[in-house]
């Protein structure tokens, strides 16, 4: 039996309704990545993480509980599930067994991120504990009334920290500020940048060049809504970085399978092991610009290339 | 036999998301699709501008399990935004038949 629709998609739209994540993690969880930073506390520029990285270790252990439910009869007790989430937060529970490497992997990524935004002198600040994730998923899934309600709550924070610029470190959270919100929120006119656009934008000059070859990976979200395909390879160019492009990259990129993991694993997994195959064949250090895509493609590669966050190698060649 | 639901045609009609009027049924979506659908989204589109809610129902797999990925927008020759039509169907059936919003 397939994972049931319905009950999913009806948990992801409870936590969000009620505990403000589609994955609710602890405080300490969202933001231990930006312990020793000292970045200020809010400001009219602010780094927004919306959750992504923190998430992918919670998600990446999760996956593994889902794909061994798929097609197995236990998937009749996720509507019971369903109403027990409803009084527990179950998704905690399976963020304590998120590895404590992964976070600490992915909260690294996060600070090579802000690291490399101070040394390009653009001066941000972050919300901390009050930070809110994005919504991309509850979107993506049709789940309109829950998103809106989600979307003027962030709005609302931006509001309430006087926030004018959004510096964002993903392509999904990038998307859903810069193209989603405006449709749902009325008068919302944030002006909202990856990172990598705020990089390339800064003229940041590299410390040390690096003549790796290196499989570059587009996310469809940054390619083909965002218009984030020149920046990524522009940073790496200056540093000296040989790119790889696989067959089908830049506005025809193709997908990492990871957003059908929640519902639908081994499809999922069919599509990341494509996608590993077709970037293989470009060159085996491959690197991603979304954790989505990161752990996906890690998976499916299973040791036979490497895979990294594109923010390792910026950071390596911008000495951070 | 298959019924015209009447709820199904107003609601794409309302709609401001849903639109494959442009859709010549090419097929260069289901070519260039990573999953390989066979159903989406031509097909599907077609069950929906006529109202064949049964048809579309028959495939709520097929509809939950599109990535979004936005290659058969990007290659569509005319320009049909693909993901719109299908997040519209998702949400569709998110109210009407999963009782979710």
């Amino acid at each position: 039996m397939p994972l049931p629709t319905k009950d999913i998609l009806g948990i992801l739209a409870d936590n969000l309704n009620k505990r403000k994540s589609v994955l609710p993690i602890s405080t300490a969880g969202a933001t231990r990545w930006a312990k020793g930073l000292e970045l200020p506390k809010g400001g009219k520029t602010i780094l927004y993480t919306g959750h992504l990285y923190q998430l992918i270790p919670v998600i990446d252990a999760m996956a593994g509980q889902m794909s061994r439910l798929e097609d197995s009869p236990l998937t009749k007790y996720f509507g019971l599930g369903r109403n027990v989430n409803k009084l527990i937060n179950m998704t905690f529970f399976m963020g304590m067994m998120a590895s404590k490497n992964t976070r600490k992997d992915y909260d690294h990524m996060l600070r090579n991120i802000a690291l490399l935004l101070k040394k390009a002198n653009v001066e941000f600040g972050y919300l901390y504990g009050e930070e809110l994730y994005s919504g991309a998923l509850v979107y993506d899934e049709g789940l309109d009334g829950a998103f809106a309600k989600h979307a003027q709550r962030v709005c609302d924070l931006f509001k309430k920290h006087g926030v004018e610029k959004v510096i964002t470190v993903d392509p999904h959270t990038t998307h859903t500020l810069r193209s989603v919100f405006p449709e749902y929120v009325k008068g919302f006119d944030l002006d909202v940048k990856s990172y990598l656009e705020v990089l390339a934008d800064s003229g940041i000059k590299p410390t040390t060049l690096i003549s790796d070859e290196l499989a570059l990976h587009d996310s469809c979200v940054y390619a083909r809504h965002e218009n984030v395909v020149e920046q990524p390879r522009e940073l790496l160019n200056r540093a000296g970085v040989k790119i790889k492009n696989p067959t089908l990259c830049g506005k025809n990129t193709h997908c990492c399978g990871g957003p059908l993991e929640s519902l639908f694993p081994s499809e999922s997994h069919r599509i990341a092991n494509n996608r590993a195959k077709q970037l293989k064949e470009a060159g085996d250090n491959i690197a991603t610009m979304c954790p989505i895509c990161l752990v996906s493609l890690r998976k499916a590669a299973n040791g036979s290339a490497q895979v990294s966050d594109l923010s390792d190698t910026l950071a390596r060649a911008y000495g951070v | 036999m298959n019924r015209v639901s009447s709820k199904m045609a107003l609601a794409v009609k309302c709609s401001d998301t849903f639109n494959a009027d442009a859709c010549m049924h090419c097929g260069v979506c289901t070519a260039v699709c990573p999953m390989g659908y066979e159903i989406l989204p031509r097909k599907l589109f077609r069950y929906v501008q006529i109202g064949l809610e049964d048809k579309v129902k028959e495939n709520i797999s097929s509809i939950y399990s599109c990535l979004l990925c936005g290659m058969c927008a990007e290659n569509c020759p005319a320009e049909v935004n693909i993901a719109d039509n299908v997040r519209f169907l998702r949400k569709y059936i998110n109210e009407n038949e999963f009782n979710l919003s």
